[in-house]
């Protein structure tokens, strides 16, 4: 990997019922993710992606482009705006900078429909952990 | 009406979890994992790892148990109606298998206000049986309108 060079793009649709199966595996069960009726009466447009599981995606496009789950050292993001289900997410990210101890840092974000959900991620990969 | 800092440097009860070979697949699965390192514990073995391996990402699962406790301490004063999930930080160590069990303290690092919000930043340090630190995390919630 040299600067400038891009992680291969990540695409992933969550399906309608991906919140409540994010739910179970995380134990995070906040009803803004997993109740309809619930998130429209605090004000949001419907159910919403839980943060984590959308930075998730942003750590899978690093391990894979670093070779595997002990290559990711490090992952830093902002969450702006709110994720949906049944629309494609992105994640895109380039490499910033690759140390003489072989670290490479990253920085990345996740779009959907045009907006970016997360922004201004960083993350530290050790290609040779 | 201003954020309470007073409770800024508290340290939270302790929790451990102990990590399962299907608790592990259930998550890869759900977050759309494919890597057998994840999912096949021949695969795991024959790269060297005991047991499969959880994602980094998983350190959701053995975190939160002892983030809970903190978001509702009634001390540190969140109202959870209105809080959201404003950034998020992990820096990791040594990867975690099934059949570990680690155990996850939390502190209130930070409370601050900016523009009529609250930012509440915790920090957890989770450590393996050995001693050794797996994953260090910053999780920044927003409290809006405090």
């Amino acid at each position: 990997m040299q600067p400038g060079d891009e992680l291969e793009p990540l695409s992933v649709t969550p399906d309608r019922y991906l919140t409540v199966r994010y739910a179970g595996a995380s134990g995070d069960f906040n009803p803004i993710h997993i109740d309809e009726g619930f998130a429209r009466d605090v004000g949001l447009p419907g159910r919403i992606l839980h943060g984590l599981y959308t930075m998730a995606q942003v750590a899978r496009a690093h391990t894979e482009a670093g070779g595997g789950p002990a290559s990711l050292k490090r992952l830093s993001v902002q969450f702006r705006g709110m994720g949906v289900p049944e629309v494609e997410l992105v994640v895109t990210g380039t490499v910033r900078e690759v140390r003489d101890d072989g670290v490479v840092l990253t920085e990345s974000s996740c779009e959907q429909a045009g907006k970016r959900i997360i922004r201004n991620a960083e993350a530290e990969l050790r290609l040779d952990p | 009406m201003a954020v309470n800092t007073a409770a800024i440097g508290k340290t939270f009860e302790p929790a451990t979890y102990a990590v399962g070979r299907e608790k592990i697949r259930e998550y890869a699965h759900a977050v759309g994992e494919t890597d057998p390192l994840y999912l096949d514990v021949a695969a795991a073995r024959a790269a060297g790892y005991d047991d499969v391996v959880a994602p980094p990402m998983f350190a959701v699962v053995y975190s939160l148990p002892a983030v809970w406790p903190a978001l509702f301490d009634e001390e540190v004063g969140i109202d959870f109606g209105r809080m959201v999930h404003g950034g998020q930080e992990f820096q990791w160590g040594p990867v975690v298998v099934a059949g570990e069990e680690i155990t996850t303290t939390a502190n209130l690092k930070d409370v601050s206000e900016r523009r009529g919000n609250g930012f509440f930043v915790f920090e957890t340090v989770s450590v393996n049986a050995r001693g050794e630190t797996v994953c260090t995390g910053l999780w920044t919630n927003i409290v809006r309108g405090v």
